[in-house]
């Protein structure tokens, strides 16, 4: 009993996979930003930032289609906001990986609790337009 | 006050590099003292170098998903995060996270500060009382049918542990929720007053299991504060390669240093902080 309770979750194998899923994660999402900042420091290191006073994004940063539809302009503020989109994505797939990792135990209850919290995740993401 | 410096005349690749530093340091402090980068990361954007709490907010809740993820997969190996415990309450703070977001559009600059500050100041102080525990306390019923009991390796092999008061701490964790959707933060200290003090989960599972916690309570909030244009990619950058790379490094050298007198300080900074920023909220510097 006590292995079992040990693990607590599932396979161990489905557990390091989802920490490897973090580490690569993370790895891709920061050397998108770095190639977008590179990118975007070489075309506008010069010029002077104005952040005092909040103006907002433009509508291509501020909904996930259109970050990755306009991807294709490479600029470099295109591809760091792509960059800081698959970051956000790494927490929301591994709640998804998990809701899998429950079916598997049969264990009802949690497929309905992380469920749940995959819906928020996803209303955050896509929801309101 | 004290800490404003002249910086608005430089150009983005100063910008970039200054803000990158700052990062750093902060990520760096975050991991020493256990408490996170996260609340240092707005108070420097904004108090330094001027930049709209808004920006600072999405900035902010950028690098609190990269240090948590980066923490978290470490964390996950030596099998002291609970998983059962976090999806539970994360149904709090996702939802919480989610309402302080909407939250946040409505409140001036001003007030966001003043409420910051206070967190701040209760980060601070929560980071250096030891926590108390009654000698008895009632069973939970509900924590052995949601199966949350569990155990965790120690040298001396697996020691089990049992949750309490599940819904004082679900109800804690929906605050901690709405500020972590409302400043930015990590709220690691209010997650923390949920499971080891009220909760009853042993510090290391709970750390863990937090830590967890907080990248998808960033995530939902990230979300929204995206749709707002408060992420913006030129600052973003910097904080979360930053707060990264400080994040990395602190736990690396976490063993080596002693962590009562880095919290000491990092306590005395914070509250520094607190007063500059309720300070600029009451006197509507931030607009």
């Amino acid at each position: 009993m006590s292995i079992k309770k040990y693990v607590k979750w599932g396979d161990p194998d489905m557990e390091l996979l989802l920490s490897r899923i973090m580490r690569y994660g993370i790895v891709i999402a920061s050397v998108i930003v770095i190639i977008g900042c590179i990118t975007f420091l070489e075309a506008h290191g010069k010029d002077v930032p104005q952040y005092s006073h909040f103006t907002g994004e433009p509508p291509e940063f501020t909904n996930v289609w259109r970050i990755i539809s306009s991807l294709s302009s490479t600029s470099g503020r295109g591809l760091i906001e792509f960059g800081l989109l698959v970051l956000i994505a790494i927490p929301v797939l591994r709640v998804a990986f998990s809701i899998g990792s429950f079916i598997a135990e049969k264990d009802k209850t949690y497929v309905i609790i992380t469920s749940l919290v995959f819906i928020l995740l996803l209303f955050s993401l896509f929801g309101q337009q | 006050m004290f800490l404003s410096l002249q910086l608005a005349m430089n150009d983005y690749l100063v910008f970039a590099f200054l803000i990158f530093a700052g990062a750093l340091s902060a990520g760096l402090l975050g991991a020493l003292s256990g408490l996170g980068g996260g609340v240092i990361i707005v108070p420097l954007l904004t108090l330094v170098f001027h930049v709209d709490i808004h920006y600072a907010i999405g900035a902010s809740l950028i690098a609190v998903i990269a240090t948590s993820t980066g923490a978290a997969s470490a964390f996950v190996k030596e099998g002291y995060s609970n998983i059962r415990i976090a999806m539970f309450l994360e149904m709090a703070t996702t939802l919480g996270a989610i309402v302080g977001a909407f939250v946040a559009k409505d409140l001036s600059p001003s007030t966001i500060a003043i409420i910051f500050g206070c967190m701040l100041i209760y980060s601070s102080i929560a980071s250096l009382t030891e926590p108390k525990f009654p000698a008895e306390y009632k069973m939970s019923k509900l924590a052995a049918r949601l199966n949350m009991n569990g155990s965790y390796p120690t040298a001396d092999g697996p020691k089990e542990y049992k949750v309490y008061n599940i819904f004082g701490g679900f109800s804690v964790m929906t605050v901690a929720g709405v500020l972590s959707g409302l400043l930015g933060i990590g709220s690691g200290a209010v997650k923390v007053l949920a499971m080891d003090k009220i909760m009853k989960i042993p510090f290391k599972v709970s750390t863990a299991t937090s830590n967890f916690m907080i990248g998808v309570t960033a995530a939902a909030s990230a979300g929204i504060y995206l749709h707002r244009g408060y992420i913006d990619p030129a600052i973003s950058m910097s904080v979360m390669l930053g707060a990264l790379a400080g994040s990395i490094i602190g736990a690396r050298y976490m063993v080596k240093v002693k962590v009562k007198s880095l919290r000491y300080i990092f306590s005395v900074i914070i509250l520094a902080l607190a007063a500059e920023m309720i300070y600029n909220g009451l006197t509507h510097k931030f607009g």
